[in-house]
């Protein structure tokens, strides 16, 4: 099963950096039939990535997000973002299947909560502690990697 | 217009705030103090965190920087890259480069200015220019020009990632890229990367061209609403070549008045400080630049597409120039002024990018191997100037003894265009908010007018689960009345 992950945010800017920390781990592990994208924001052209991909999940930081991190499945939503550029990746979604015309993988999204976003930053003591508790559950679930077995392992947003 | 900056009795007005609560990209807010009647005090576009750039890069090794400040934006690394380094080649001893080096840098610079317009105009803007019709067959029309561009979504997608390949394989990776060092560039462009750009670009510029024909017809739809949404006069500002064409990576500053009078022109970008300076206000954190002759209050200025298209003699490549001079015709001699012609102007600005590219990949410097040219005396102080796709965007650094930024200054793009901004909603809110019943609609309308000037108003941290925008209305004894917000999604 073809997996497409994604993982954004400026590692600049504190606990900011927990999606693309999380993506390094996942390199590192070199998970199998893989593809993983890296950027500061979601864009427009992250749908085209999404092409060919069986599973899709989403690495992130937030700052209303339960402790330690929150784990769903996410549908695509059309929206414009309001005075930004970046896209959520619902709307990613929305953009695949609007542009590539058929509907978009089963995507997931794990998001982390963060504490800190200051420029010049580093991670928090939270986001430390977090990035380990998030990586150890993307093992856990990379073991049964599939849309059902995921939508077992959920957590509330 | 102006009048609208400051209430004469605030206390006694109602209070309204478009206000993103997030440090996600959007750190604005908007406030409109209302009376009763609901008549238009006040209109301020606020930005609400102080972002400390400069505090961010002094300290740090000149050479570490131009990679460094792509981590300010995650909207323009590429151009964040390209001012650091034109300041870092002077500061390194580097007074020029090969050929090879500065047409991959052109390359690189061009790329994001068509990725960069792509994704405004096809994904940001196209829903704002069917906004603010009320008659039902104007709507029709509009319907209807839309029909004749049905694969418009997916055009911008892939126009947006032709230029993210252009950025790809000219700064090495899709993202963190070097690309530009101090006196040159470090990766060459492999035949087949050319070839394979190449192959895609000839498609490129048709569809960049359908989408200046699409704004244009659907200005025919509405000419009044297309050009008078947002207007005002304005100064203009931005690069030109020494034959006075537009030059979006390299060129001396040329600023136009409202009627398109020469104000300043071919100034060394480097002396900037002689021609330009900042004013502080107490209720935002973003300056506001002006033209030092001129003053506060008569030398604020436009920068960005609006006014690149207008200042310059001529755009240098030939589709875009004819679009051009179709959209001059608009003023009938005299510079346009409304806010949503922007998106008109990006758009001929993005054919011109995509022409360029041709032009480059068609040129034999480009698959060159000289990348680094030969160096010269260091210097201790130096300044990049680039257009980025949103305007002028300045770097200054002075560099000690010890290789180590002891100053830096950064005026970027969003902050020169903080006045023209702050008129534009003023514009908007003055024909569309006052003595009327408020509505999501018409605050709408205030959102369309700042998305017009496709501003950056932050980096690139963002936060799943917040509500970027907010908008609060508080009466006069200052109790919240209502509220309403939009996620990121916009829902």
């Amino acid at each position: 099963m073809k997996l497409v992950v994604f993982g954004w945010g400026n590692v600049a800017r504190g606990d900011d950096a927990l999606g693309p920390l999380l993506l390094a781990h996942i390199a590192e592990s070199k998970w199998p039939d893989s593809i993983l994208i890296e950027d500061y924001q979601l864009q427009i052209e992250h749908a085209l990535d999404l092409e060919g991909a069986d599973l899709a999940l989403f690495l992130d930081a937030g700052r209303d997000t339960r402790k330690p991190f929150s784990f769903a499945e996410i549908s695509p939503r059309h929206g414009l973002p309001p005075l930004s550029h970046a896209l959520a990746p619902e709307s990613v979604l929305s953009i695949f299947e609007r542009t590539l015309g058929r509907r978009a993988p089963p995507a997931f999204l794990l998001c982390v909560r963060g504490e800190n976003f200051d420029l010049g930053a580093g991670l928090s003591a939270e986001g430390v502690a977090r990035l380990e508790a998030a990586w150890d559950f993307l093992q856990r679930i990379e073991t049964a990697r599939g849309p059902e077995s995921w939508r077992a392992r959920m957590t509330e947003m | 217009m102006a009048s609208l900056e400051a209430a004469a009795s605030p206390e006694k007005l109602r209070r309204i705030a478009i206000d993103p609560l997030t440090r996600v990209e959007g750190h604005g807010k908007v406030t409109l103090l209302l009376d009763a009647e609901n008549k238009v005090h006040q209109v301020r576009l606020h930005i609400v965190e102080f972002r400390g750039f400069e505090a961010f890069i002094e300290g740090r090794p000149y050479w570490e920087v131009p990679v460094t400040v792509q981590r300010l934006c995650g909207i323009c690394p590429v151009s964040h890259h390209l001012a650091a380094i034109k300041a870092m080649d002077a500061i390194a001893g580097y007074s020029h480069l090969t050929p090879t080096a500065e047409k991959l840098r052109r390359l690189m610079h061009y790329g994001q200015i068509l990725q960069s317009h792509a994704v405004h105009f096809f994904h940001l803007a196209s829903p704002d220019l069917l906004l603010g019709f009320d008659s039902e067959p104007t709507r029709r029309n509009i319907v209807g020009v839309a029909a004749e561009f049905p694969d418009l979504a997916k055009q911008g997608v892939l126009l947006r990632k032709f230029g993210q390949e252009v950025i790809r394989h000219t700064a090495g990776k899709r993202i963190h890229g070097v690309g530009a060092i101090p006196g040159g560039v470090n990766k060459a462009l492999s035949e087949p990367e050319r070839d394979s750009l190449r192959s895609e670009i000839d498609q490129m510029i048709l569809w960049a061209r359908d989408a200046v024909r699409m704004i244009a017809r659907l200005h025919e739809v509405h000419p009044a609403f297309y050009s008078g949404f947002g207007a005002f006069r304005a100064n203009m500002m931005g690069l030109v070549d020494r034959h006075g064409a537009l030059d979006l990576y390299h060129g001396s500053l040329r600023a136009r008045d409202a009627d398109g009078g020469p104000i300043f022109d071919h100034i060394d970008y480097s002396t900037y400080e002689k021609v330009l300076t900042e004013e502080i206000k107490p209720w935002t954190y973003m300056k506001f630049p002006h033209i030092r002759a001129l003053g506060p209050e008569a030398g604020w200025y436009r920068v960005g597409p609006l006014a690149r298209i207008q200042i310059c003699a001529y755009l240098p490549s030939e589709l875009a120039e004819i679009e051009r001079r179709d959209f001059l015709a608009l003023g009938a001699g005299k510079p346009v002024h409304g806010a949503l012609l922007y998106h008109w102007a990006r758009m001929i600005e993005a054919l011109h990018a995509a022409e360029v590219i041709r032009d480059l990949l068609d040129d034999p410097d480009i698959a060159g191997t000289e990348l680094m040219a030969e160096r010269g005396e260091r210097q201790q102080e130096a300044v990049g100037v680039i257009e980025a796709p949103r305007g002028t965007l300045f770097h200054h650094y002075r560099v000690g003894e010890d290789d180590l930024v002891k100053f830096c200054r950064l005026i970027v793009s969003t902050t020169n265009n903080n006045q023209a901004m702050n008129e534009a909603i003023r514009a908007v809110a003055s024909e569309y908010v006052d003595g009327r019943v408020l509505t999501e609609g018409l605050l709408n309308h205030i959102e369309v007018a700042i998305r017009a000037y496709d501003p950056c108003l932050s980096c690139a941290t963002h936060a799943i689960g917040q509500m970027p925008l907010e908008v609060d209305l508080v009466d006069a004894d200052g109790a919240l009345v209502d509220r309403r917000r939009k996620n990121l999604g916009g829902a």
